[in-house]
């Protein structure tokens, strides 16, 4: 499937200030066999005093922008053509969770594709008890680690009610959980707590969702903003897969990955906005539009 | 079978001294033989009488307080402190020894060095099988943003410190390596000074390594670490999180010592990939910073990104090549606890050599072998967390000693250890040695003690130099509080010491100061960090403010005591002028004022390297005293009386100040704080007090705050009138309490600031302070109405926001 994505964030600080220095994280990601990226522009206006493009050490495309005096509004917008390959079917592979872990600690790698990175505890994702404790309330002893990804993603999925209005950027895994409520950010801090819980390697990807379904399908949750679902490292043989429990489904087709990391932290769309100097306003607005006649 | 100390002249001191049996000790060896280094020491020693050492371990707390060395405690107030827990007598070691430890960890070091290397580029220690990756990837302390990214100048580490002591069989053992921002070297150089007082013979000192040339060797290494490209000099920088950190004095101390910036992570910006200070002459490249922060704080928008000490972009201008980092961001994961299960082996799989000097046992139980003998050894085990990088003796992350939990009840170690084994570590809870120390009998004085052996720890510090590493001949030791040799003695709250490296011959006597090349150099003072100069401004301002306020609450209490009626309307006036600032004079010493001196200490508090001990501790007694007189001062004549203390205090802080700063930029920013906000008081002052409708008496009043009664008297000789007293407080240009007086104070110390010209022309700030000294010097009285009084208080204010925009941000 391909896609022409344009994104929109505006950012209004209360108190100009000078110095200014964010981090970027909005363009898509080439992923071989999956995701191609045809074209990606990202400007802002102003235009910064400082630009440098580089891939951070997940091999996620970053820019770092900087502007010397003090500006009052940034202006960021993102152009993409990509192309989503369907993935074939799952087959599922992956072995139980106590061999699970034995096949983790067989990965001798410190590369971004390393499970090590997210198991423990992250920036965002503490280890939590009440989480871990319903996660494994949803799996049996004989499930395999896929069937147990799909099994927490969906049990969160009926368990949690999508409000755009209950949650914050900050709010914690443990808050979102503990009042059964938020937006894709909050499902998917929650799902990673509950996979690192069970020892699934779990991490966070970024990235949009086609605005408008195909014809007779429901439109998705998130469309209107930038969206955010789990990637779950499922033994050697399947590796990692992706689900989206704020609609209960893996990622298909439908989705289009900008960034992976841990959690939200690795992967902020905007890095650096200040908080402190009076605050500030933002405002968001993406379009993913299928270019095949097919829809 | 305990063995005493061999008699000695006066030997008394030492009866005491039993050496536990099974433990090593640094006065006897397991003959129970004095050790020849300690021989012409203890003799001398054991000579003098109860009196004679008291007085001089007072010696030597004296100089520690004079000199302002206090450990923070975290407590809510930031600047609560205490004593520096000194231990008198001095650990002593033969330079024989010394050399062997420190060869054996200069190899340690470079160990370090390529295992840094290696985690932070190939990852084949890791990938080869010879350290876990969880262990590294699931530690908060490797930062991914490094990983690709070489240092600037090829070297990771450039300067580390080791914890180690000595094991039962005599033989030294490494308990720690500190890799992310080593402390205490500064500590020790304060030690040191105190030593100095309290054994200030010819013998020992001309035998002891001197500690001056190890921080030479370092600067000097910094300084080339600091160059920019084709050898440009650039700044080098010490980095703080700032005061309430637990070892400020020793940020302080070090700064002043080197002669280097102290720098917070405001003082710095980031542009186009170049690290500089925001200094008052604008921003100036900085080419190395001696990290004193843990890295992951560095930097807000790469790192932890609620860090409030960062400096945006700082990894950027790492990444870029164009600032090195003492040491590199990330050298935090080689303290985790873990790595010393593994460097033992790694040492011989990267170099083919064993470590010389060993690490204490460590095992992971990770592995399922290693998990089974952690448990089957609990009871002479520390089990603690795998990931944890405190030292094994600071017990913070140890949860298991010796078979028992502390703290937190958990079921059982076995489970434990199942449950959670990757996550764990056990390390054998070894014996030190001991040490003699001096030991007071309970409730006793300084004189009433005896000599006691107590276990202790060495921490040895290395610096990188271009010809390899070099080592401090000396230390910081920990001695522990009670006489247990093992583990849980060496919990927080011991005392420390002195550690002298002893030669059988005389040794240089170095010093820091530059060798004598025939020419005499003065350095430059060093450009003046913007935040330090608002420090110092605020500084100058708040003292100013007090004085101004105690002035008058004294006058209010002088009338009270006179009238006995809070309704005669000059105090009625007086309370509604004070109450104007936050002062409440139903308090004798009201809250706002206790707020305004600690207003005036925290600013004191940031730039202590910039002025000398003296006036922070005229500050600090300031506060003291006016808490003290919140419990007993009396409205009346008493207060007025505790007033009076506390102007004759405030005044003699900034008579410390005035009288010895240098006359550079800092005490610029000092006195034009001063000076403004004299001003503006003064201005305050009779826009309420001279104005028409005051009642009758309050000319008089403000003359008397002004401190001006003597001088009004002699220069005219005739009753205070509205046109005498705006004469002498608002146009006397001799007159230190006159508005013209220090509107030309301002004007002058504008003109000595940097960039006081612009293009030729008067830069903004002087713009606004020549017309109104110009006004104020032609006026008469008469044009000096309460109308022109408000006009010129927003002048003032001007001016202030003209020096912030000008200089300090």
């Amino acid at each position: 499937m391909l896609y022409d994505i344009k994104l929109a964030i505006d950012y209004t600080y209360a108190a100009p200030s000078d110095h200014t220095r964010n981090l970027l994280r909005l363009m898509p990601l080439d992923i071989p066999g999956v995701q191609r990226v045809s074209a990606r522009l990202l400007d802002a206006d102003p235009r910064p005093d400082e630009r440098r493009d580089y891939q951070d050490f997940f091999g996620n495309p970053t820019t770092s922008v900087a502007w010397h005096a003090p500006i009052e509004a940034v202006s960021l917008t993102l152009r993409a053509r990509v192309e989503r390959h369907p993935r074939p079917r799952l087959l599922d592979l992956s072995p139980g969770l106590a061999q699970l872990r034995a096949d983790v600690t067989d990965v001798h790698s410190l590369g971004p594709e390393a499970p090590h990175h997210f198991l423990g505890a992250s920036p965002r994702i503490m280890p939590d008890p009440e989480i871990t404790a319903f996660a494994r309330a949803q799996i049996t002893p004989a499930m395999t680690a896929l069937q147990a990804v799909l099994a927490l993603g969906h049990a969160l999925f009926t368990e949690m009610r999508f409000d755009p209005e209950a949650t914050t950027v900050d709010t914690t895994p443990h808050e979102a959980f503990a009042a059964r409520h938020g937006v894709c950010q909050d499902f998917t801090h929650v799902m990673i707590a509950g996979l690192r819980g069970l020892g699934i390697p779990a991490g966070y990807v970024s990235g949009f969702l086609r605005t408008f379904p195909p014809p007779g399908q429901p439109r998705l949750e998130g469309a209107d903003a930038m969206h955010a679902w789990v990637r779950a490292w499922v033994g050697p043989e399947n590796g990692w897969i992706e689900f989206d429990p704020t609609n209960d489904q893996p990622a298909g087709v439908d989705y289009i990955t900008v960034a992976v990391g841990r959690d939200y932290s690795d992967v902020a769309p905007v890095r650096g906005v200040l908080r402190s100097s009076g605050g500030h306003q933002s405002q968001q607005a993406v379009d993913v539009v299928p270019l095949d006649a097919a829809g | 079978m305990a063995k005493a100390a061999q008699p000695l002249d006066g030997a008394d001191l030492f009866a005491d001294y039993r050496v536990t049996p099974g433990v090593s000790d640094e006065l006897f060896d397991a003959h129970g033989q004095m050790r020849p280094v300690w021989q012409r020491f203890v003799a001398r020693f054991a000579r003098l009488n109860p009196q004679e050492i008291a007085a001089r371990f007072e010696r030597g707390n004296q100089y520690l307080r004079d000199a302002g060395v206090f450990y923070r405690q975290y407590t809510n107030d930031p600047l609560q402190e205490r004593e520096w827990p000194l231990s008198h007598i001095p650990v002593i070691l033969h330079e024989s020894e010394w050399d062997q430890i420190c060869a054996g960890l200069a190899q340690r070091a470079d160990l370090l060095e390529a295992v840094m290397a290696d985690l932070y580029g190939p990852g084949r220690l890791v990938s080869d099988g010879h350290l876990p990756a969880e262990l590294v990837a699931g530690s908060r302390q490797w930062l991914r943003p490094m990983v690709g990214v070489p240092p600037r100048d090829g070297h990771y580490l450039h300067f580390l410190a080791f914890e180690i002591g000595r094991s039962p069989d005599g033989s030294w053992l490494v308990l720690g390596d500190r890799t992310q921002a080593p402390s205490g070297a500064g500590f020790a150089l304060e030690n040191r000074m105190a030593t100095g007082r309290i054994f200030p013979e010819r013998f020992p000192r001309a035998h002891i390594h001197r500690l001056a040339g190890f921080f030479g060797a370092f600067r000097t290494a910094m300084e080339g670490l600091a160059q920019g490209v084709g050898g440009h000099d650039r700044m080098a920088g010490i980095l703080t999180p700032g005061p309430s950190n637990d070892t400020y004095y020793e940020h302080t101390y070090i700064a002043r010592y080197l002669g280097m910036m102290l720098l917070e992570g405001e003082d710095l910006l980031v542009e186009n990939g170049q690290a500089m200070v925001r200094t008052i002459e604008g921003p100036q490249p900085l080419g190395v910073l001696w990290r004193r922060i843990d890295a992951a704080f560095a930097d807000p928008l790469e790192l932890e990104s609620n860090s409030q000490i960062g400096t945006p972009g700082l990894m950027e201008a790492v990444r870029q090549g164009n600032l090195s980092l003492v040491n590199a961001l990330g050298s935090g994961i080689l303290e985790t606890r873990a790595m010393l299960a593994f460097l033992p082996k790694i040492a011989q799989v990267l170099t083919g050599q064993k470590l010389t000097l060993p690490n204490i046992a460590t095992w992971w139980c990770g592995g399922q072998t290693e998990r089974a003998y952690v448990q089957d050894n609990a009871a002479r085990m520390m089990i603690g967390s795998a990931y944890a990088c405190d030292l094994p003796f600071d017990l913070g992350a140890t949860t298991a000693l010796g078979g028992t939990f502390r703290g937190t009840a958990r079921d059982s170690i076995a489970d434990w250890l199942q449950a959670e084994g990757p996550q764990l570590v056990g390390q054998e809870a070894v014996t030190l040695s001991t040490t003699p120390a001096w030991v007071l009998y309970p409730e006793a004085e300084l004189s009433e003690g005896r000599v006691l052996p107590r276990p202790m720890t060495v921490r040895v510090f290395a610096a990188r130099t271009p010809q390899g590493w070099t080592f401090m001949k000396g230390g910081y030791a920990r001695i522990g509080r009670g006489g247990d040799a093992t583990a849980l003695a060496m919990q927080r709250g011991g005392s420390v010491a002195d550690v002298w490296i002893v030669s059988d011959r005389p040794v240089p006597q170095e010093t820091l100061a530059p060798a004598d090349r025939g020419d005499f150099r003065r350095a430059s003072p060093g450009t003046l960090p913007a935040r330090a100069a608002d420090n110092l401004f605020w500084l100058g301002r708040y003292v100013e403010r007090t004085e101004d306020a105690i002035r008058l609450i004294r006058a209010y209490h002088l009338r009270l005591a006179a009238t006995d009626n809070p309704n005669d309307p000059r105090l009625r006036s007086l309370t509604g002028f004070l109450q104007g600032y936050g002062y409440d004079l139903d308090q004798p010493v009201p809250d706002a004022l206790l707020e305004r001196i600690e207003a005036a200490r925290s600013c004191a508090g940031k730039v202590r390297d910039r002025f000398s001990t003296d006036g922070w501790a005229a500050l600090g007694d300031l506060a003291r005293t006016a808490r003290a007189m919140t419990r007993t001062a009396r409205p009346g004549d008493d207060t007025a009386r505790a007033m009076s203390v506390l102007v004759r205090k405030i005044t003699g802080f900034s008579g410390l100040v005035h009288e010895n700063m240098y006359r550079f930029s800092g005490w610029r920013f000092l006195s034009f704080g001063r000076a403004l906000e004299r001003a503006d008081a003064l201005a305050a002052l009779l826009a309420t007090f001279a104005d028409p409708q005051a009642p009758t008496g309050s000319l008089d009043l403000a003359v008397e705050v002004a401190d001006s009664v003597i001088t009004h008297q002699r220069r005219y000789r005739v009753e205070t009138s509205r046109d005498t007293v705006i004469d002498l407080l608002a146009l006397d240009a001799d007159n230190p309490r006159a508005i013209l007086f220090q509107v030309q104070s301002l004007r002058r110390l504008a003109g000595a600031l940097p960039n006081a010209l612009d293009n030729g022309r008067l830069a903004a700030l002087s713009r606004a302070l020549v017309p109104l000294e110009s006004a104020l010097s032609i006026a008469d009285p008469s044009d000096i109405t309460t109308e022109r009084l408000v006009e010129i208080r927003a002048q003032i204010s001007a001016i202030s926001d003209l020096l912030a925009a000008a200089y300090l941000r």
